[in-house]
């Protein structure tokens, strides 16, 4: 499903780099959930960013869906990320858009009809609890119900692979439990989930395949793993 | 297909209604821009009809000789007809001189009365030759001195007129460079001003497209809406441009015709308003989608 073959990353900023990844390699299959675990900066998002191809390895080559990502030219490159579902660390709502707006703009970027649309979307969003902040801008929601948002919106095309960066980061022990049910039942359904989180309590429950990474290698790559850190 | 392109239409309005003060500051922007596209327009319009009315007050007149006949001078009309040169040649003959002469100084009594006196005609038929260019005079004038009916010419006035004859041709030609480079400068200077204006609004929503992106939206699903928004401020500025044109060109009128006599205002933009307002309209839409276009291909490279 996903496959990293000896990836590395250098990000590079008015003239001096920095390594965020070096030499990574791992393979996910089809309906895994898998727990990607580390310090702050330890590069978890990077892996996210490299999936999407919002950022392009230094080195190394990355296979999403059969698809050597590099390779897919423009008008490939949407429809590979419609694909997957992304819940992002700062959320990436779009500002001028409703909380309802937010969530509809995908299933419209994927050309869907409008039926499908003003079916799923109310359902979506009651589904984490926002069924009467719909037509609420992102600056007059908070922290947790903007992550909720970008949660109804990365699930709403159904994606093959669910990838939730910090997905908990801003939620109540209620709402964190709420949402890790939900992101164990589509799992159950057949997506592919990552998790990437700094959360011990969660991973240890979840009991699922657990990546560990420190200062951007692998440390660690165990089923039915654990959040341990040094 | 259809719905994509209505949806693409929708947010293109809902944009332009959400982005308030970047919508009117754009709008402003490209609505001086349109004032000064269309000032230019009309500008081009007094130049060349201020032009074409000096340029219809030159010309030259061949005076004959009293005991010339008809005949002779049709014939020699004839001749002339064929130049190149020549647009057109009006038969002047003595009675239509001598009528023109009179409604000239009905008011003057001693030359009415003169005239009288004097019992016949005494002024010379002529030919009134028009050229299709200024510079062609002195061309008309050397064939007409060089002619075979030479000896039947009383007078040209050609040699009088030459002076001023060739000092409006170079001060027409330079008011013609000078109005291009004009129009081209200042198309230019607003072309780009809202150019960058444009870059400007799309450059605050530079981390939107990249979300867009990122969730899966195409190329032309992300563009498309700004392209439309680029469409509704080129309406827009177009439409308040051509409403404010009206009652500036009622007021201005009057004077426009002080200095050339030939034109009025007014009735030429009302006359030419679908054109001129489809003109502005095109130019505001062309450079809204353009620079629009332009502006966000940067942001779609994610
Ligand atoms: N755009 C960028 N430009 C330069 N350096 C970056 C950029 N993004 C990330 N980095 C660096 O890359 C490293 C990995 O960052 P990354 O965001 O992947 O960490 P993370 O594991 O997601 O951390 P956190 O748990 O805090 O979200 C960090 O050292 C960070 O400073
Ligand atoms: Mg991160």
């Amino acid at each position: 499903m996903i496959n990293f073959q000896g990836v590395s990353k250098n990000y590079k900023n008015n003239g001096h780099s920095s390594v965020a990844l070096e030499d990574i390699d791992f393979s996910i299959e089809p309906k895994e959930f898998i727990s990607l675990v580390g310090k702050s900066g330890a590069g978890k998002s990077t892996i996210v960013k490299l999936i999407i191809g919002e950022e392009k390895p230094t080195k190394g080559k990355i296979i999403v869906s059969s698809h050597d990502i590099s390779k897919l030219n423009s008008s490939q490159m949407p429809h590979l990320r419609r694909h997957i579902g992304v819940i992002f660390q700062d959320f990436s709502l779009l500002n001028n858009k409703t909380a309802y707006e937010n969530v509809a703009f995908a299933l419209e970027a994927a050309g869907r009809p409008q039926i499908e649309i003003d079916e799923f979307v109310p359902q979506a969003l009651e589904m984490v609890g926002l069924a009467n902040k719909m037509n609420n801008f992102p600056k007059e929601l908070s922290g947790g119900e903007k992550q909720r948002v970008a949660i109804a919106r990365a699930m709403i095309n159904h994606p093959d692979v669910l990838i939730a960066d910090e997905p908990t980061g801003n939620l109540d022990p209620a709402n964190t439990s709420e949402i890790i049910k939900l992101l164990l039942k589509i799992n159950e359904l057949g997506t592919v989930v990552i998790l990437a989180t700094h959360n011990k309590e969660i991973v240890d429950d979840l009991k699922k395949r657990v990546i560990t990474l420190e200062n951007g290698k692998i440390i660690r790559d165990e089923k039915n793993g654990k959040y341990i850190l040094d | 297909m259809f719905t994509t392109l209505s949806r693409i239409i929708k947010y293109g309005i809902v944009g332009f209604w959400r982005s308030g003060l970047i919508s009117v500051a754009t709008i402003v922007v490209m609505f001086l821009a349109i004032m000064v596209f269309q000032n230019l327009i009309l500008f081009n319009v007094l130049a060349k009809s201020a032009l074409d009315s000096i340029q219809n007050k030159i010309d030259i007149s061949v005076y004959f000789n009293v005991d010339t006949s008809e005949d002779n001078i049709l014939k020699i009309k004839n001749e002339l007809e064929g130049l190149v040169e020549v647009k057109n040649i009006e038969y002047i003959s003595k009675s239509k001189a001598f009528e023109i002469f009179q409604s000239r100084h009905k008011e003057e009594e001693i030359i009415s009365q003169a005239l009288e006196e004097l019992g016949e005609n005494p002024l010379a038929a002529s030919l009134n030759i028009k050229a299709y260019n200024p510079s062609d005079y002195s061309a008309i004038n050397s064939y007409i001195n060089t002619a075979a009916f030479k000896n039947l010419i009383y007078k040209v006035s050609y040699a009088q007129n030459s002076l001023v004859i060739e000092r409006l041709t170079k001060i027409m030609d330079t008011a013609k460079q000078f109005g291009a480079v004009l129009t081209f400068v200042l198309s230019l200077v607003a072309i780009l001003i809202t150019f960058n204006t444009i870059r400007l609004a799309i450059y605050s929503y530079r981390d939107e497209i990249n979300i867009m992106k990122l969730v899966g939206a195409s190329n032309a699903f992300i563009q498309g809406p700004y392209v439309v928004e680029g469409i509704i401020y080129g309406i827009i500025a177009a439409t308040l441009g051509f409403f404010i044109l009206l009652p500036l060109s009622y007021f201005a009128s009057p004077y426009v015709e002080i200095f050339i006599p030939d034109m009025n205002l007014w009735t030429y933009v009302i006359s030419n308003a679908l054109t001129l307002f489809g003109y502005q309209a095109f130019f505001g839409i062309i450079l809204g989608i353009i620079s629009s276009s332009i502006a966000i291909r940067k942001y779609l490279k994610v």
